[in-house]
């Protein structure tokens, strides 16, 4: 051991040091093997074959995945279109109606809605809501409908906690004020406190599109994986994160490259969300 | 048209009541499906014993000492990294752009969806590393992904930490790294096992990124070069080729009443931690 105490402080330090730095070399990792898995097929098969071809047969030398984008994208407007009234109801229920007993238990249960594993959420959608859709509304019921419903119930958890600080973080003189003007609670809520608290919450729909976005295991299991773009809500389709799930374990050669690539577009679109996201949080504080 | 404000207010009240009622009946109707379904399979022999015909019959043993195991050894690696990234971030320098670009990078990290963890354990670990499937890819993969989750937990609980108890110890010319150890690791350590207990809630949960690094072997793994699964892969596998719905079931309820007995605890903990300083 080092036994001089100056000398101690200083490599406790350094090692502080190299353990903060070992975040950015995780992210380094990360975005370094996947797009130097993933880039070659672009320059290989180009660009525009690959993010606006319609054909995937990576066996065969396709390897477009517009499809999936434009999947992706469809579950997670579902998902936000369900969980985003429900979530910021619940919030501002939350924030401005629940006294203190309820807050106490409420915010803990409705955060471990984001516990439950999200295979357990697929699972449960392949028995209840994918039968449901198939009895009662058409098609097969695995489905853009079905994804997008068990997407939307499992983005709340992100929703709510997000809009609820910013909701709480609103002063409450602004509320004071316009109470002493006359107007009532929920005048105040959607003339003041919505709009004062309007950053935050667009964050928190954007990080709820992020996780909608990349979640996986849920998806494969509901949305019925084929390979086209949905012309209907009762359509199936496959999502870029699908894509990957599904063919990793026994891809090779170029094939697993065009995983890759579908990775670095996965990875584009979710940097792109988080830094809007953390731009919207950070300009309220 | 104009309607009455007082109106619209009561019935936005009773709106927004029946909205939370609503969100919460969902989660308790989603426990208490996999409970009720779950529960008649769950037994000590299913718990104890081992899968036959690829989890058929038997039990599920290997999967729960799967997942212990991934989870236990994934806190061990994460959990200094962690907590040293949160103490030098909050006590060893001031805001500047070098803790701004770690900040961005855990955030980044907390960013992105498992399925990339996946997809890097894979090609970085198993493949490039040659671990092949493996605990110890698993747990590589799992450690940097609940990494963000430790050091925000941690970085807030040593906030929390009164500035006069450094300032005691400091004036008592305890060193820097003494005060930490000594004063402010001991009163953050309720928020630090939070973030702990969360991680492995997270661990426990996880299919996408374990599924590809440490593969699906029914076998209990005995060293960290074994490949194995856990309840969640398990459940999984069990669930989507249709193998077994009664031992699927049994899985979910095994897993689920886990992760939410970790996520109490975890809050439980919290709880104590803010009570005592307010």
């Amino acid at each position: 051991m080092i036994k001089n105490p100056v000398r101690k402080e200083q490599f406790v330090k350094w090692v502080l040091v190299a353990f903060a730095l070992s975040s950015l070399l995780f992210l380094f990792l990360i975005f370094m093997f996947i797009l130097f898995e993933g880039l070659p097929l672009f320059h290989k098969v180009g660009l525009k074959n690959i993010i606006m071809g319609s054909k995937w047969a990576p066996t065969k030398g396709f390897f477009g995945i517009y499809p999936m984008i434009v999947s992706s994208f469809f579950v997670t407007f579902g998902a936000l279109f369900i969980g985003a009234p429900m979530g910021l109801s619940c919030a501002i229920y939350l924030s401005e109606y629940s006294g203190k007993r309820m807050k106490m238990f409420l915010k803990p249960a409705l955060e471990l809605l984001a516990g439950i594993p999200s295979v357990v959420y697929g699972f449960l959608g392949v028995i209840y809501i994918v039968p449901l859709i198939r009895n009662y509304i058409g098609g097969s019921g695995f489905s853009l409908l079905a994804t997008s419903i068990i997407l939307g119930i499992m983005i709340l958890p992100t929703i709510i906690s997000i809009s609820f600080d910013s909701l709480v973080s609103v002063p409450k003189t602004y509320r004071e004020g316009s109470f002493a003007m006359g107007a009532t609670k929920w005048q105040t809520i959607y003339k003041v406190v919505l709009p004062a608290a309007r950053s935050g919450i667009l964050a928190s729909f954007i990080l709820g599109m992020g996780r909608a976005i990349g979640e996986t295991m849920a998806v494969i299991m509901i949305a019925g994986n084929a390979l086209r773009i949905p012309t209907s809500i009762l359509d199936p389709l496959r999502t870029l994160t699908g894509n990957i799930a599904l063919e990793l374990a026994y891809a090779t050669g170029d094939h697993r490259l065009g995983l890759f690539s579908t990775g670095v577009v996965l990875l584009i679109i979710i940097m792109i969300l988080n830094y809007i996201a953390n731009f919207g949080i950070k300009r309220k504080m | 048209m104009r309607i009455n404000p007082r109106f619209t207010n009561k019935f936005v009240q009773i709106g927004l009541n029946f909205q939370a009622f609503f969100t919460v009946s969902i989660l308790v109707i989603i426990v208490a499906i996999i409970c009720f379904k779950g529960l008649p399979y769950v037994n000590f022999e299913f718990i104890f014993a081992y899968p036959e015909d690829m989890g058929r019959l038997g039990g599920i043993f290997p999967s729960i000492a799967g997942t212990i195991l991934l989870a236990l050894l994934s806190i061990l690696f994460a959990t200094p990294l962690g907590v040293g990234t949160a103490i030098f971030l909050t006590e060893y320098t001031k805001e500047s752009l070098f803790t701004k670009i770690i900040r961005f990078g855990v955030e980044s990290l907390a960013g992105i969806p498992s399925i990339l963890y996946g997809l890097f354990g894979f090609i970085f670990f198993v493949i490039k590393l040659r671990m092949g499937w493996s605990l110890l890819a698993g747990v590589l993969t799992i450690t940097i992904m609940i990494l963000p989750t430790i050091i925000r937990t941690s970085e807030e609980a040593i906030k929390a930490v009164p500035r006069n108890l450094r300032m005691v110890s400091y004036s008592l010319s305890a060193t820097k790294w003494e005060t930490v150890t000594k004063v402010v690791l001991p009163s953050a350590i309720p928020g630090i096992l939070t973030g702990i207990m969360l991680s492995v809630g997270r661990a426990v949960g996880e299919t996408a990124a374990v599924i590809f690094t440490m593969g699906s072997s029914l076998r209990l793994p005995t060293s960290l070069m074994d490949s194995g699964r856990t309840m969640a892969v398990h459940f999984y596998i069990l669930a989507r080729e249709g193998i077994s719905m009664e031992k699927a079931y049994g899985t979910a309820l095994v897993l689920v009443v886990s992760i939410l007995l970790i996520n109490v605890l975890a809050y439980y903990i919290m709880n104590k931690a803010i009570s005592k300083y307010s």
